[in-house]
């Protein structure tokens, strides 16, 4: 855990020493106030002896000794503002500092956990729950900020106070010193105990909230269930049975925790009774002055919040380490490793050789080989879990081919050999569901490409065929997608996917059916101007859609993750096999040309 | 739902007064708290009364007669004080639980009766964070709030009277302190409110980066767009570090402020005081009494300003609530239907007839709640019991329109709907509902178990129905193939079983209150083939005997229909059998086309 919050705080650390420096120096000059107070009763008012530091005490002879305050006890006055003044100014650089320190370590944290979800592996994703990551990036980063700008602050604050106070209290009376001292240990061991058995009833109170909450969260998503059964009743019913549980366990809850504040309250207050009470007898019995019992008063006053807290502080840091735990579980998983050749031959032919891939223990590629040319257009034809997606994935390596189970090559050279980032600047990949950031829909079109010009972003969604949807929005180019946008059709998302792609000006293009929601119309269109925008490009075609498939110069026809058929569309349409079939149902029946 | 969204600095007198009725419920508790607080804020504010007695009698004089004795009442007053406090603090636990308890089921209670058409339109997450967080909220200022701020003004008008009596001059000083302290809190609370909102914004946008970065994964990568994420994201922690720190600071700036003021109290009792001792106006005692309350008197003024600030801050919760609460329901039930019939929640079942399940469209004008278009111009449409209906249409062309409307999910803008030849006004709500038996898209499960979630068709079943209802639709080879059988659980909201299997279940449930009336919204997810053959079967098999509209989405499904009727545009453009239809050529031989294509090419990749 140490290292672990080390690592963040690489530029919070001295800020966080300095808050802890100026909170010692804060609660000094805090705690002189009592003093001058003190002192102004016994030696000004009374006439004890004085009992200061040789330098105060030859200020004070040269201000003019008992006297001259007696005359003037706005100075005393002052003396308590000043103090006030210096110790408010530390306070402040403490908590100030303390912010900077802080906020620094939860940045760096945020940061970190951003950049490292950024950069772990796709398989990583798809194996962990978006909520669960998010929860760990959120509440658990949040616990960890507490940690350091409440709890861990606290503990060190407390202790300054306690360790100063007793020093001058034991400068004053040893005796009396070592029987607040001796309060310290039960309030602090009293609070500790109550918090730790207590958590176990606010967790219980927590899950029954949790079901509660389950319960409406329910009865609202399944509100049409519920009516079309007209079960309003049941429902009620159970929701009630919750909800007094709810309510039962807080309310049983709180009468422990009243007793617990009860007894705290107390203990703090018996505490200081014994100051008053020992305290009135010392000084009447004059083994302590009336000035020094007021500062005992006042110091043991000082420290009775800071120690209650003290054990409540101490139970709930080891919560702390629960969070930190569960950042590292994300911080300790292996990103994926760039490195490679930086400028792979990307226009070279793309050949797939024997290539063999599981998910888990599930074959969807077996031994599929083929070669796509340098610049011509392949098509493969597949059904839904033919494995066809999967080739993609494989492609730009969001899923890593391990040894022994075939090589894809591109111009020759494997693709596990080239740089991560070079190879998927290099195919441009157009999902079915596209993912469209919550930005304008300018940005989105220019996301990878960077370049700023308006005109070339306007000619690519033009050769997207998108281009009138665009216009037709309020803000045209500048609306924004998504929640505090426009919501787009799934035909639309596709299309600003595809012109987004043409914007990469990438050598490979790979359109994973990216036109499923088109009509047969626009998808024509669009691959004509496609083919018209990226001349050299090597392009894949990945569909169910003989129509999309049809001008390509090769295709494929994949089946249960095997090539079944190849050959192009022409020779397909002769061979008489799957290809065949599904075009004459999808060209309506028999006739063997459309 | 309407929500305004600026309520600076203005407290609303009307919106506190709305929650009178649920604070009554609380009267006692709520009167036992205040009496207790004040017990127990005035023990405290006694504390320094002590000490200066101690000084007066024991220290000055130089006495230790009656040290003992007075330690006693001393404690005995701090006993008193702690036994206030630990029931008080129970009873605000009571106002706050029961006060909670009232307002979330009156939310609930009020969600059950708003239109369908009302969650159509709410997300849900929204409602959530309404009926939980937000009664919260408002319950916990109803106690809590209340406790400190009445525990704070107690105190202060102790510790005052306290002082005049001691010394009404010196009093009279300090508490000049008391308004500047209010003041100055004052003002800094609300501008740390404005800031403590920013930073709530910030953070969401932090949370929703967090989503996009994640559920964008496979895109950013295949863009390579990681870096450019990482920059705009360390933008963004970059604004909420400067927000962060700033309210931290005026935090820490107030706070040095305060203790400013009070050492101000403290000169000020020291200078004046001191003077009076020395001229013997006063004695010691009081002196040290005064420097006590000089301190103590200061953090009660913080606390109740902060309250106020929190009370401020929970007015949006109110709102919000009582937005939810006057949110209108459409859809109800005349009192004469509630005299008759009962309510949801209390049904006079005895005076229900039993039905049949003949519908009529009786010239029916209807347009959705929020506007737009009619969906249906006088339209009419007898549907005689028995009759097997499919509705047909692209996805969005307002296929449900017609189901809602004859299970009173909406109500017509004009025209009659009848059941069984009786407006369906004329009946209560849940005399319909009670006869339906419904099967949607996204077949909702509870969790618990699969008897469970079929029983939710009929709660008094037995298990022989539960078992003879799966049987029915076929649901019961999904029990077999689970661990548990019929006792496994399916998690929240089913999430356990695929969606096939969802389906199966709710088919089950649907089937086992053996409902006249029966509404399926066919999936259009894929299914793998050897449940939907299943369904299929299940399909065939509860048309028998009862009215069915099916939203239909398979050929096989929509052959089977008496009567078919095609949807477009939220309109109704063709109506008739398969053959009918399929003679006139119009946009039902299009529509079947193009099922037929897409059916046929899945079974040619499905192994045939």
């Amino acid at each position: 855990m140490t290292r672990f919050l080390l690592k963040f705080s690489k530029n919070a650390k001295r800020y966080l020493l300095a808050s802890i420096l100026c909170a010692g120096v804060a609660i000094f000059f805090n705690f002189l106030m009592p003093r001058i107070v003190g002192f102004t009763v016994d030696s000004v008012i009374g006439d004890a002896e004085t009992n200061l530091p040789a330098f105060l005490e030859r200020f004070y002879e040269r201000l003019g000794g008992r006297e001259y305050l007696r005359a003037n006890l706005i100075v005393c006055s002052a003396g308590v503002v000043l103090s006030a003044v210096i110790s408010g100014a530390f306070n402040f650089l403490s908590r100030s500092s303390l912010a900077a320190g802080t906020e620094r370590f939860t940045k760096n944290l945020r940061d970190a956990l951003y950049r490292h979800t950024q950069f772990l592996p796709f398989s990583w994703h798809t194996e962990h729950l978006t909520g669960d990551i998010i929860q760990r990036c959120t509440s658990d980063v949040e616990t960890a900020r507490r940690f350091i700008s409440q709890q861990l602050i606290d503990v060190v604050r407390t202790v300054i106070l306690v360790v100063l106070a007793l020093v001058i209290m034991f400068s004053m009376h040893p005796g009396l010193a070592a029987m607040t001292l001796g309060f310290i240990p039960f309030i602090m061991a009293y609070n500790t105990f109550f918090f730790l058995r207590i958590a176990r009833k606010f967790k219980e109170c927590d899950e029954t909230e949790g079901v509660l909450m389950t319960d409406v969260q329910e009865n609202l998503t399944g509100v049409r269930v519920v009516r079309a059964f007209g079960r309003e009743r049941h429902e009620l019913k159970k929701f009630d049975k919750w909800n007094e549980l709810f309510a039962k366990k807080w309310i049983d809850l709180g009468l422990t925790l009243g007793v617990y504040w009860g007894v705290g309250d107390v203990v703090s207050a018996i505490q200081l009774m014994s100051v008053v009470a020992v305290g009135a007898y010392l000084a009447a019995t004059g083994r302590l002055t009336l000035g020094e019992l007021l500062v005992f008063i006042s110091y043991t006053t000082t420290m009775a919040w800071p120690v209650r807290q003290l054990g409540r502080t101490l139970s709930e840091m080891s919560k702390a380490g629960v969070s930190f735990g569960r950042m590292k579980e994300i911080l300790d998983a292996p990103a994926e490793e760039p490195g490679g050749e930086t400028e792979p031959p990307l226009r070279g032919d793309i050949e797939f050789k024997n290539v063999t891939f599981s998910y888990d223990d599930t074959e969807v590629l077996h031994d599929v080989s083929f070669t796509v040319k340098a610049g011509t257009t392949f098509g493969i034809l597949g059904a839904t879990g033919s494995g066809k997606s999967t080739i993609t994935y494989l492609l730009n390596r969001l899923y890593e081919l391990p040894e022994g189970c075939g090589e894809i090559t591109i111009g020759g050279m494997d693709i596990r050999k080239m740089d991560r980032y070079a190879l998927r600047r290099g195919v441009g990949l157009v999902l079915q569901e596209p993912f469209l950031f919550s930005r304008t829909i300018l940005e989105n079109i220019d996301l990878a490409s960077r370049s700023g010009d308006r005109a070339l972003i306007k000619k690519r969604a033009a050769a997207a065929s998108i281009d009138g949807d665009i216009e037709g929005f309020s803000d045209g180019y500048d609306t924004m997608v998504g929640e505090r946008g426009v919501t787009l059709s799934g035909g639309q998302k596709q299309r600003v996917a595809i012109a987004r792609t043409l914007m990469t000006g990438a050598p490979i293009m790979v359109f994973d059916d990216s036109m499923s929601s088109l009509d047969m119309e626009t998808d024509a269109r669009i691959q004509k101007t496609i083919r018209e925008e990226t001349k050299d490009a090597t392009v894949l075609l990945i569909s169910h859609r003989i129509s999309t498939l049809m001008r390509a110069d090769k295709i494929i026809v994949l089946e249960n993750g095997r090539v079944i058929e190849s050959g192009t569309h022409w020779e397909l349409l002769e061979h008489g096999g799957i290809y065949r079939r599904v075009y004459d149902i999808q060209t309506g029946g028999g006739e063997a040309d459309a | 739902m309407r929500e305004s969204t600026d309520h600076e600095g203005k407290l609303d007198l009307r919106l506190w007064l709305r929650l009178g009725p649920y604070v009554k419920k609380v009267r006692r508790p709520l009167i036992i708290s205040i009496v207790l607080l004040a017990v127990s804020s005035l023990a405290e504010a006694a504390y320094p009364l002590f000490t200066s007695y101690a000084v007066n009698t024991f220290v000055v004089p130089g006495v230790t007669r009656g040290i003992g004795l007075f330690a006693l009442v001393y404690a005995l007053i701090i006993l008193a004080g702690g036994v206030a406090v630990a029931f008080y603090s129970r009873s605000s636990m009571v106002v706050e639980l029961t006060t909670g308890k009232l307002l979330k089921r009156a939310c609930f209670v009020h969600l059950q009766e708003l239109p369908i058409s009302f969650y159509s339109t709410t997300p849900v997450g929204y409602l959530l964070s309404r009926v939980m967080s937000d009664t919260d909220r408002i319950s916990s200022m109803i106690s809590w709030g209340i406790i400190h701020m009445l525990w704070n003004l107690c105190y202060i008008i102790g510790a005052v009277v306290f002082m005049f009596l001691l010394k009404p001059s010196l009093a009279a000083i300090l508490i000049l302190v008391i308004p500047i302290t209010a003041v100055i809190t004052w003002i800094f609370e609300k501008k740390i409110l404005v800031e403590n909102r920013k930073m709530r914004a910030f953070n969401s946008m932090i949370t929703g980066a967090y989503n996009e970065g994640i559920t964008g994964a496979k895109a950013s990568k295949t863009l390579v767009i990681e870096e450019d994420n990482c920059a705009s994201f360390g933008v963004l922690t970059g604004k909420m570090y400067r927000a962060s720190v700033r309210t931290a600071m005026l935090r820490g700036f107030l706070l040095p402020l305060i203790l400013f003021c009070g050492s101000l109290a403290v000169a000020a009792v020291l200078k004046r005081g001191g003077h009076q001792v020395m001229v013997g106006g006063m004695d010691l005692g009081v002196m040290s009494a005064f420097i006590s309350y000089a301190v103590g008197i200061i953090e009660p003024v913080v606390e109740i300003a902060g309250v106020i600030t929190d009370i401020m801050a929970a007015q949006v919760c109110i709102e919000r609530v009582t937005a939810l609460l006057d949110e209108p329901c459409l859809i109800e039930d005349t009192a004469e239907v509630k005299e008759k019939y009962g309510d949801s929640f209390e049904p006079k079942t005895e005076n229900w007839e039993p039905i049949r399940g003949d519908v009529t469209f009786d010239h029916v004008w209807f347009k959705y709640p929020d506007g737009g278009d009619w969906v249906l111009e006088d339209f009419s449409l007898h549907i005689p019991a028995g009759t097997t209906v499919a509705i047909v249409g692209e996805t969005g062309a307002g296929k449900s329109t017609l189901v809602n409307l004859a299970c009173r999910f909406y109500e017509p803008t004009e025209g009659r709907v009848l059941i069984d030849g009786r407006d369906s006004r004329e009946r209560s709500q849940l005399w319909l509902h009670s006869s339906l038996g419904c099967v949607l898209q996204d077949p909702h499960l509870f969790s618990g178990t699969i008897a469970e979630n079929i029983r939710y068709g009929r709660l008094e079943a037995e298990e022989e129905d539960v078992i003879r209802a799966a049987r029915l639709v076929s649901a019961d080879q999904v029990a077999a193939r689970l661990p548990d059988g019929y006792k496994t659980e399916v998690g929240e909201g089913g999430d356990r079983l695929s969606t096939g299997e969802k389906q199966l279940i709710s088919f089950a449930r649907a089937m086992i209150a053996d409902p006249p009336i029966f509404v399926l919204d066919e999936a259009t997810s894929s299914i793998d083939t050897e449940t939907e053959q299943l369904i299929q079967n299940a399909i065939s098999r509860v048309l028998t005997g009862r009215t069915a509209f099916i939203i239909a989405h398979r050929l096989s499904t929509i052959r089977q229909a008496d009567l078919i009727i095609v949807v477009d545009d939220g309109r109704i453009v063709e109506q008739g059998t398969h053959g009918e239809l399929m003679a006139a050529g119009g946009a039902y031989a299009a529509l079947y086309e193009a099922m037929r294509i897409k059916e046929e090419d899945e079974e040619v990749f499905d192994g045939r």
